[in-house]
């Protein structure tokens, strides 16, 4: 069944990147896919990011209760767990809910409205037209969606450490500067990066080969964003495990 | 012309199409007519391309299109217009850029000239000026017609319409009907009905295929079959007692 499933979803990816019957449409449908995941789902993820860097700070400090330790490893540690961590996987999870399950029910949706079976007699590679800007957009607006998402938390733990008293602004503003690595970076990009694969992907696939009416469509948008959110955490895992 | 050759289709265990043969003639309307579970919508989805029959050939002029890549198709599938059951229309997409879509995707016209065309194509459907409205604004009539305009748009040589009558009024299916049957004339298409719509049958059936059990019983014109004696036919379109006092009437 896995492989059944794995083998569709390869063979949809290859009739995805098809060459496209004419760029200029292809280029407005990625445009309007680009806004649609970007620009909607910006303000969520200011929201949620700024306040789990504000709760980490809070949860940083009052686990670090050694005179030993300056107060300024409070900025390091969450600057490090929301490079690495925090600010890709939350993020993707977040996106993959709302981007994922709003891909697969669109497409769904057009599949058991015939709108699908009409691309396909106009000749048009319906995968390509439905699915390549989607993707597309996914690849180059979630990178940018978790860079955001990194931002804010570093930004939500100097306000949340500063109004609770866990951190001084000093004693953060000193943590988050200091013994930075750059390569942190390169590890949370490369996340989003494939991160975004899976969340555009996986749901335009559920919804591509959804079959019935609108149980199975809300069925489908529930199996992606869960098959989803497993394949960003085994993601998760192996890019860690083969990065640092 | 469009001929189809010993079609054989399967789903699972189930064959839903026996070895169809049958020849489409251009410049008439030809209809695909039988009960539910007939094999009529699958025969049609196997002739456009969306089902692929296990056995046999179907044929564009000659033109073997069974065989081909989807590559192959798309020169074939510019001739084809499609009106599906509920209409299929691009919710995201206006009346005018439903019936422009084509157009935009295989022509090099100009925006003037697209909206020139989609114009054409909703005046020949009597719905000139309703070029900005959304499908969730149109009644289930307006949206056949939508998509029969939509159909039109690229001059088809194959015109293909799956129950284009099916939750309509009576007046609004003849209206439709004879859409159809101008269209025909005009484009000297080949067009290709399934329906279950007894006047649709009566009124414009110049070729009528009936299926039964995903086998062919019988065709021929709708004069024709007033006068078949074939016990299936006969209890599928005289089923209802008006047309059964039709008939004894002739």
């Amino acid at each position: 069944m896995f492989l059944h499933h794995f083998g569709a979803y390869l063979l949809l990816l290859k009739a995805v990147f098809k060459r496209p019957e004419k760029a200029k449409i292809y280029w407005k449908e990625t445009m309007a896919a680009m806004v649609d995941i970007g620009l909607g789902s910006l303000g969520l993820i200011v929201i949620i990011s700024t306040f789990i860097g504000a709760v980490m700070t809070m949860q940083i400090a009052f686990q670090l209760v050694s005179d030993l330790i300056p107060n300024s490893i409070i900025g390091q540690i969450n600057r490090d767990s929301n490079i690495l961590e925090l600010g890709p996987t939350i993020s993707a999870l977040v996106l993959m809910g709302k981007v994922g399950s709003s891909i697969s029910s669109q497409i769904g949706s057009m599949r058991v409205t015939e709108q699908i079976d009409a691309l396909e007699i106009m000749g048009i590679n319906a995968p390509g037209y439905l699915i390549q800007p989607k993707i597309i957009a996914g690849l180059l607006m979630i990178p940018a969606l978790v860079i955001i998402a990194i931002g804010c938390a570093i930004v939500g733990g100097l306000i949340g450490g500063s109004l609770s008293g866990a951190v001084t602004a000093a004693d953060y503003i000193m943590g988050i500067t200091e013994n930075f690595n750059g390569f942190t970076v390169t590890v949370a990009m490369v996340k989003a990066f494939v991160f975004g694969f899976i969340i555009t992907s996986i749901p335009a696939y559920k919804g591509f080969y959804v079959s019935g009416g609108a149980l199975e469509v809300g069925q489908a948008s529930t199996q992606s964003v869960v098959i989803g959110c497993i394949s960003i955490l085994a993601a998760d895992y192996l890019i860690t495990a083969l990065m640092l | 012309m469009i001929e189809i050759d010993n079609i054989h289709k399967s789903f699972g265990q189930n064959h839903v199409l026996k070895g169809i043969s049958a020849t489409f003639q251009p410049g008439k309307i030809s209809l695909i007519i039988g009960g539910s579970g007939s094999g009529k919508s699958t025969l049609l989805k196997c002739m456009v391309g969306l089902h692929q029959p296990e056995q046999g050939h179907v044929r564009y002029d000659s033109a073997e299109f069974t065989s081909m890549n989807f590559e192959q198709r798309v020169p074939i599938r510019k001739e084809i217009g499609m009106l599906f059951q509920n209409s299929a229309l691009f919710d995201s997409m206006t009346v005018e850029q439903n019936i422009m879509f084509p157009l935009d995707m295989f022509s090099d016209l100009s925006k003037a000239e697209k909206v020139d065309r989609a114009n054409y194509c909703l005046e020949r459907v009597n719905l000139a000026g309703r070029n900005k409205l959304l499908p969730a604004e149109l009644s289930g009539g307006m949206k056949k017609r939508v998509g029969i305009a939509r159909a039109i748009s690229m001059n088809p040589k194959y015109l293909f319409c799956d129950e284009p009558n099916s939750g309509l009024d009576p007046e609004t299916s003849i209206l439709i009907d004879e859409l159809i049957q101008d269209i025909t004339a005009e484009f000297n298409c080949t067009t290709i009905v399934v329906t279950h719509d007894m006047n649709s049958v009566m009124g414009i059936g110049e070729y009528i295929l009936y299926l039964h059990k995903g086998e062919k019983f019988w065709e021929g014109s709708n004069k024709d079959m007033l006068r078949a004696e074939v016990p299936e036919l006969n209890n599928f379109v005289f089923a209802s007692p008006l047309m059964k006092a039709a008939k004894e009437s002739l």
